[in-house]
């Protein structure tokens, strides 16, 4: 073979662009840096509120007539809650303040560059798909301690703090840092268990199981008039019940089984609780017919307002999410995951409660102590039952609901509340945090509620993987001490 | 001796023919370097790294990534579903497209003298041809309520009617795998049917005339006539579905359970791959399992081509 010239010098061409593309390619994307300019290092200057002097009404010590800066996330819970009752009742404490309101969606996109600027709002609603990495912002030293917050007179009664008026592991779930500070204020009331048609439960005389044996037994019943007693969909959402199995482990043993896992603690899975929590549930698979692992979530929660399917694992977003879908007949109820035994940690009534929406104030803003008092605001009664009244959705305030009229998923999910009292069954980081582990627990559920595999296999097969997770250098790990 | 030429400078003339040449062929080559070529290169260093895709910091870590992949729970069993599909999918796919356009190209019998397809062959031609008008996405969401696993589903309640239970077709482990080559299949015959067609369509109705003469039936014909003359034809299909053998994402990623399972049953390396970079923010370890897919692909084809090579009949 003889190369041509003509040959040659197309080779060398496309050698050169080759080349070019070598060079190039980084330099136009993936890799190249991308162009942080950080915000000057100043410190936080909290000039305007230095002023006023602190007072029990007043315990930030507010300048009354320093304007606020307030961006919502005008999202699913939309922003009146902020423009109707929150911000009207901080112009009340301070009628001289002005507030200025900004009602948006893209969260990140609009303040990245006021946060690099150095010109920021001072209460920020961090929501929706484009939120900030809050992250980094703490990294950053952008965002403020919330621990004056938590720690300052509650407005309804100035005798308790208000860390004390909001449900237990609020604080916490709003951690970050190293070493963690509470930065996030989560507003929103989550909880977590097995949702039923209440007025079905009341026609048939049944009553959500108290226990497994008890779930044992009603599952008879139920299969025995034609419905299937208990299901989640296994196509897409196994983490449904993935959760459930966590709950009964942390009531088994309490919340440190939890924490454990988190933690990577070795034998964290193979924890006796974690074992028996399996086996529980694995029994209650049983009467799952096989179909519903290839079942998404909305099919088989119709499925369950057509009256086929009587307990669902969910949390208390699924009234609203079936609104639509629900017949007038059907009300849904939420009862606590049932206990395994007479000997666990924590009783019957502890649900799984986690706080959701996040607020922040940002440390270089201009009224910072206004924010801190704008949080306070939030966190009052008042305050937090108009967030109800308007969004349909609990707030982290506890007993914030009197005197109003809520939908029977709510009104049952606020029993929950006050059933559970402080025990809550806590959140779970590793969801978040190791993402390989999460996916393997997702596949490992569907494998033990179908049937494929024992309880010990479960516990054997996770442990593995947390194993494997810990032994990865690549992933970072994170720790969590409550 | 052309080398001679290399000693001198181009003339003028050649210098404006090979710019105007050149300004032709930049814009796609730049592209083609730019879009194809060069995420080609960066992958493989990429997969030298242990990028997160976050943040621009990384490191290399040499072939750490690729000794990973020894033991990686999921790459192992999609490599054996990439075996299993390349085994069966373009087999089953050539065998049953071949079948059809013969009887829609020459299976109908002689009519005037020449062969022709069943009646109706033109129709059903188009009619073959619809799965692949149909963009995968759609074709997923479509065979989703196909095979339903409850009493819902076409096929189930199609199975129920006549007293069948239904059947776990996605759910199944030992069952999911060839739910899913069989969507493949139906989804790729059409298309190897038209190419089959004009292939036949290409081959002297003299060579079937002198045949059928000689008292060859439709098997005869079939297999001492139409399959040697189809060869070339055949191997195209052959590569093509081979590569779409390595693919598979976007139906597995529709249609399976928990995404490529139950318990790894249907899992995919293009699966894989999307679930470690977009997922797991491994990009690092993304790229080497996309540079695995690359050599696998590539060995594929080769090897293809070598052992498929035939003498070239002329007509």
């Amino acid at each position: 073979m003889t190369n041509t010239p003509r040959e040659i010098t197309r080779r060398q061409m496309m050698h050169r662009i080759g080349l070019t593309a070598l060079v190039a390619g980084p330099a136009a994307g993936l890799l190249s840096a991308c162009a942080t300019s950080g915000g000057g290092s100043s410190e936080p200057t909290p000039s305007a509120a230095a002023g006023a002097a602190k007072s029990e009404t007043n315990p930030f010590g507010v300048k009354a007539d320093a304007p606020l800066e307030v961006v919502i996330f005008k999202g699913g819970y939309s922003d009146e809650y902020a423009t109707q009752s929150h911000e009207p009742l901080y112009v009340k404490e301070f009628p001289k303040a002005k507030i200025t309101h900004q009602g948006i969606q893209t969260i990140a996109q609009t303040l990245t560059p006021r946060f690099a600027s150095g010109d920021v709002p001072d209460v920020v609603n961090n929501s929706g798909t484009d939120n900030l990495d809050t992250g980094s912002l703490v990294a950053a030293g952008q965002l403020l301690d919330l621990t004056p917050l938590f720690e300052a007179p509650s407005i309804d009664d100035p005798s308790k703090k208000v860390k004390d008026t909001i449900v237990p592991g609020t604080i916490e779930s709003g951690l970050a840092g190293d070493p963690a500070k509470p930065y996030i204020l989560n507003y929103v009331f989550t909880a977590y268990g097995l949702w039923y048609d209440a007025k079905l439960f009341e026609k048939e005389g049944w009553t959500p199981p108290k226990t497994f044996d008890e779930f044992k037994t009603l599952a008879d019943q139920i299969k025995a008039k034609g419905m299937t007693p208990y299901a989640y969909a296994g196509k897409n959402a196994s983490y449904y019940q993935y959760w459930m199995i966590l709950i009964t482990a942390a009531k088994i043993a309490g919340n440190q089984v939890l924490i454990d896992i988190d933690n990577l603690v070795d034998g964290a899975w193979t924890n006796d609780a974690v074992k028996q929590a399996a086996a529980a549930w694995a029994e209650i698979g049983k009467y799952m017919d096989k179909s519903y692992e290839g079942l998404i979530h909305t099919q088989v929660q119709t499925q369950q307002n057509q009256g086929k399917v009587a307990l669902y694992p969910s949390g208390s977003w699924l009234e609203s999410e079936q609104a639509k879908d629900t017949p007038a007949t059907f009300e849904y109820a939420m009862a606590a995951t049932p206990s395994v035994g007479a000997s666990d940690a924590m009783p019957y009534g502890a649900i799984r409660a986690v706080a959701s929406e996040p607020f922040v104030l940002a440390a270089k803003g201009k009224n910072v102590n206004g924010g801190l008092e704008y949080m306070r605001v939030m966190l009052s009664k008042e305050a937090a039952k108009s967030f109800t009244e308007k969004t349909k959705s609990l707030t982290v305030v506890v007993g914030a609901t009197e005197g109003l009229t809520l939908s029977p998923g709510v009104e049952s999910v606020v029993a929950a509340q006050n059933a559970a009292g402080a025990n809550v069954v806590t959140w779970s980081n590793f969801e978040q945090w190791y993402k390989e582990l999460e996916t393997e627990l997702r596949k490992q559920t569907n494998a033990l509620m179908f049937g494929r595999i024992t309880a010990d296999q479960f516990c054997a097969n996770m442990q593995k993987a947390a194993d494997k997770t810990k032994a990865d250098s690549s992933i970072t790990k994170q720790k969590r001490t409550a | 001796m052309r080398h001679g030429k290399l000693a001198h400078a181009p003339s003028p003339m050649a210098l404006r023919r090979y710019g105007f040449i050149l300004s032709f062929l930049a814009a796609p080559l730049v592209l083609y370097a730019v879009f194809v070529v060069g995420p080609y290169i960066q992958a493989f260093q990429i997969a030298l790294t242990n990028w997160k895709g976050i943040s621009p910091n990384f490191d290399y870590i040499g072939f750490e990534n690729f000794t990973k992949l020894f033991d990686d729970g999921a790459f192992w069993p999609a490599v054996r579903h990439h075996g299993l599909l390349l085994l069966v999918m373009p087999l089953a796919t050539i065998a049953i497209a071949l079948f059809f356009s013969f009887l829609l190209n020459v299976g109908g019998g002689q009519r005037n003298g020449r062969r022709t397809g069943v009646p109706g062959a033109a129709f059903y031609k188009i009619v073959f041809f619809f799965p692949q008008v149909l963009a995968v996405a759609i074709v997923g969401v479509l065979f989703q309520a196909i095979l339903s696993p409850d009493k819902s589903g076409v096929l189930n309640s199609a199975l129920g009617a006549v007293g069948i239970d239904p059947v776990g077709w996605l759910i199944n482990p030992d069952l999911a795998l060839w739910t899913i080559i069989g969507v493949m299949v139906w989804q790729a015959v059409g298309f190897y049917v038209v190419l089959f067609s004009a292939g036949m369509s290409s081959i002297p109705q003299d060579v079937f005339e002198a045949a059928a003469l000689d008292g060859a039936g439709r098997f005869t014909l079939f297999f001492k006539i139409t399959l040697p003359l189809l060869w070339d034809t055949l191997q195209v299909g052959w590569v093509y579905l081979g590569i779409a053998a390595f693919d598979g994402f976007a139906l597995v990623q529709v249609l399976s359970v928990d995404r490529g399972g139950p318990d790894n049953a249907t899992t995919v390396l293009p699966l894989e791959i999307w679930r470690q970079a977009f997922t797991f923010s491994k990009y690092g370890y993304a790229s080497a399992m996309g540079v695995a897919l690359f050599f696998l692909t590539l060995t594929f084809a080769a090897l293809t081509l070598r052992v498929t090579r035939r003498e070239r009949i002329e007509f």
